[in-house]
């Protein structure tokens, strides 16, 4: 049987007590569970299957709030599942720590919508729709609760194996171009990865992460060199996967061909790359790695700089919804990925909880956008109008064609609806107060310029600070024109469908709460950030895990 | 062996490189298999090059690592190959839906005007 070790033992039995030991392994088997059952239903059963995701997304919600619920509680936030229940550094473990809580909640709060949304009548556009969206899940949930680098590429090949099939979910010429495309890079990507992690186990003999972390600090002069080429090769794997640049090129094109709520929830694997580099780069090249601190941080500084002003020049060069969507969440993974190098460079948690924040935040508003590309592109007359000639003058196909909406009610006032929904979603991604970008954006800014007071100086937290600021701006500029030229067009009311204005509700929603419940989330987020930079309790927890059957032996 | 083992991987990584940068579809899936088997022959190779040992480890016993192969890295090829193969079929599919949809088998789906 599956063993697990909750191994908060000199705890007292309240905190242990509350979380049941399987749980953590709750959000990759429901997803599995949920999409094996799929199968076994005929394809044209589809009310059932949305029935089914729809369950599964819901439990995996609840499981996530009781996982984050646990981390918050707890002392040492950091809890060990050992599958087959072999002791820690030899067999596969799950490790859940309040980062991997938060990412496992926001994977969860972006699926729900995009899946409703899909409701409507985008699962019935192709074949598997609800498997697939399960599986993808699946991958990500995996991603976000390994411990050790195999599982994560296996985790990650599952999640882009599913990705793949999501991506040329309606078919279409763009769609089949564009996922071409995208698999080529995302198989390239892969191999990179199994360099990185072979390279690392030739050297080291480990692939647990927190085996790795202890034995960073120790290794000999003649090893370090292959250890940080091994570093390199890995984030090139993840990089391509969080779009920095230039390895983004693939994103904005993948993107905006994607349909809609496979958009909308693939606005969580950038984050599933940016969240690999924030737990590899602070375990491994933390303060705590001797000479091999502060590796490759410079690199990632600058790339993100970087990525942040190509989509900013991308959002203000672009002209329809989805891909300026596309180029805002390069702009987001830009401004994390910068984060998380001047995290690293200084070895400080300073910027990192504003960080979280408003990649919670943005992550959400971006897959809120994405649904709302098509509800308000259906604006006769507007800007979708003058695209549609455009696209012609250049060759391009149209869109494929809207079959009209014959399921489900239709609501009026759709465009003051939607008007809210892409206002509160662009408030959040340009950072407007009151909503969380802001509060996000702005203690990003407080502890860049703190540190650009004490630190040595150094360019990064300049550039950051006048970037965040312009990005903001230009988000700002290019999705207010966009705005008025579509919602403000002399038009019909465009006929929309109650679930999809649901669904975007329910992003709204989030925001709204997480504006509420800033307090609290922000202090969250706080010892998040602080438990990643002193990573010796990750190591130490996940290394004494204790197998359950030990005394059966 | 270590000569040839790294002559190999590097001719294989070698082409496959400049396959994938080659504008056919066709090409490109080419030179995806030829890299993914460098990349597995690393894999392999990260295990220490031994010859003639069993990978296996006796019930209980007294391991001397002198005398096995490592079975990680063999595990790791094996999933690395399971893997690779799925999403190539998969490439290879999509490779033949944008032949059918563009009527070329140019990556980008147009030919480059003259």
């Amino acid at each position: 049987m599956n063993g697990a070790a909750d191994i908060a033992g000199n705890l007292p039995a309240h905190l242990t007590g509350q979380l049941p030991v399987h749980l953590i392994v709750a959000p990759i088997l429901i997803p599995l569970v949920a999409a094996a059952i799929m199968l076994l239903y005929d394809e044209r059963r589809r009310k059932l299957k949305q029935g089914i995701g729809l369950a599964a997304c819901g439990l995996q919600l609840i499981v996530a709030v009781a996982l984050i619920l646990h981390a918050k509680d707890s002392t040492e936030a950091v809890s060990v599942y050992l599958l087959g229940d072999w002791p820690s550094p030899y067999g596969i473990v799950l490790v859940l720590d309040r980062l991997s809580a938060v990412m496992l909640l926001l994977g969860s709060l972006v699926a729900l919508p995009a899946l409703i949304y899909a409701g409507d009548r985008w699962h019935r556009n192709g074949q598997h729709f609800a498997p697939l969206f399960q599986c993808l899940l699946m991958g990500v949930n995996g991603a976000f609760l390994t411990g050790d680098l195999f599982n994560l590429f296996v985790f990650f090949e599952v999640m882009l194996a599913a990705s793949y099939g999501l991506l040329l979910h309606g078919t279409g010429r763009a769609r089949v171009g564009a996922g071409l495309h995208y698999i080529a890079i995302n198989l390239l990507a892969a191999m990179l990865f199994l360099l990185g992690v072979s390279l690392i186990y030739g050297v080291t003999g480990t692939l647990n992460m927190a085996d790795l972390a202890r034995r960073v600090p120790l290794l000999s002069d003649a090893d370090r060199p292959l250890i940080h080429a091994a570093a390199v090769l890995l984030a090139g794997a993840f990089l391509i996967k969080s779009a920095m640049w230039p390895l983004c090129f693939w994103l904005p094109n993948a993107y905006s061909a994607a349909s809609p709520p496979v958009a909308a929830v693939f606005s969580i694997m950038t984050k599933v790359g940016v969240y690999t580099v924030i737990r590899l780069g602070l375990l491994l090249f933390g303060g705590s790695a001797g000479a091999s601190a502060g590796f490759g941080a410079e690199v990632l500084v600058a790339g993100g700089l970087a990525t942040i002003a190509f989509g900013m020049v991308g959002v203000l060069a672009s002209q329809d919804l989805s891909r300026m969507t596309g180029n805002l969440v390069l702009v987001s993974s830009g401004t994390l990925l910068s984060v998380v190098g001047l995290a690293i460079e200084y070895d400080s948690a300073a910027m990192l909880s504003g960080g979280l924040y408003y990649m919670f935040a943005s992550t959400l508003a971006l897959s809120g956008l994405f649904l709302l590309v098509e509800p308000i592109g259906r604006k006769e007359g507007g800007i979708a109008g003058l695209l549609a000639v455009t696209a012609e003058a250049y060759g391009l196909d149209p869109e494929d064609d809207m079959a009209p909406n014959d399921a489900g009610p239709v609501i009026p006032g759709a465009t003051t609806l939607l008007g809210i929904a892409f206002v509160a979603c662009v408030m959040v991604v340009a950072g407007l107060p009151p909503l969380p970008g802001f509060m996000g954006k702005l203690s990003m800014l407080t502890g860049a310029v703190e540190a650009a007071g004490t630190q040595p100086f150094m360019w990064g937290h300049w550039l950051f600070v006048g970037l965040l600021i312009l990005s903001g701006l230009a988000t700002l500029i290019a999705m207010v024109r966009w705005g008025i030229q579509s919602l403000w067009a002399d038009a019909e009311e465009p006929p929309l469908p109650a679930v999809e204005i649901l669904a975007v509700m329910t992003v709204v929603a989030t925001l709204a709460l997480l504006t509420i419940e800033a307090e609290p989330a922000i202090r969250y987020l706080d010892r998040t950030a602080e438990a990643l930079t002193q990573n010796s309790v990750y190591i130490g927890k996940v290394m004494n895990a204790l197998p359950v059957g030990e005394g059966h032996e | 062996m270590e000569l040839v083992l790294s002559v190999s991987m590097g001719v294989l990584v070698a082409s496959g490189v400049w396959l994938i940068l080659r504008p056919r579809t066709f090409q490109v899936i080419i030179g995806l298999c030829l890299l993914s088997y460098g990349v597995n022959l690393f894999i392999f190779a990260m295990g220490r090059l031994v010859e003639g040992a069993a990978p296996i480890m006796p019930k209980g016993g007294f391991v001397d690592p002198d005398v096995f192969a490592d079975p990680v890295p063999q595990a790791l090829v094996l999933t690395a190959i399971v893997i690779s193969f799925a999403t190539t079929a998969l490439f290879l599919v999509v490779i033949m839906a944008s032949r059918g949809l563009t009527g070329t088998d140019h990556v980008d789906g147009s030919e480059r005007k003259p």
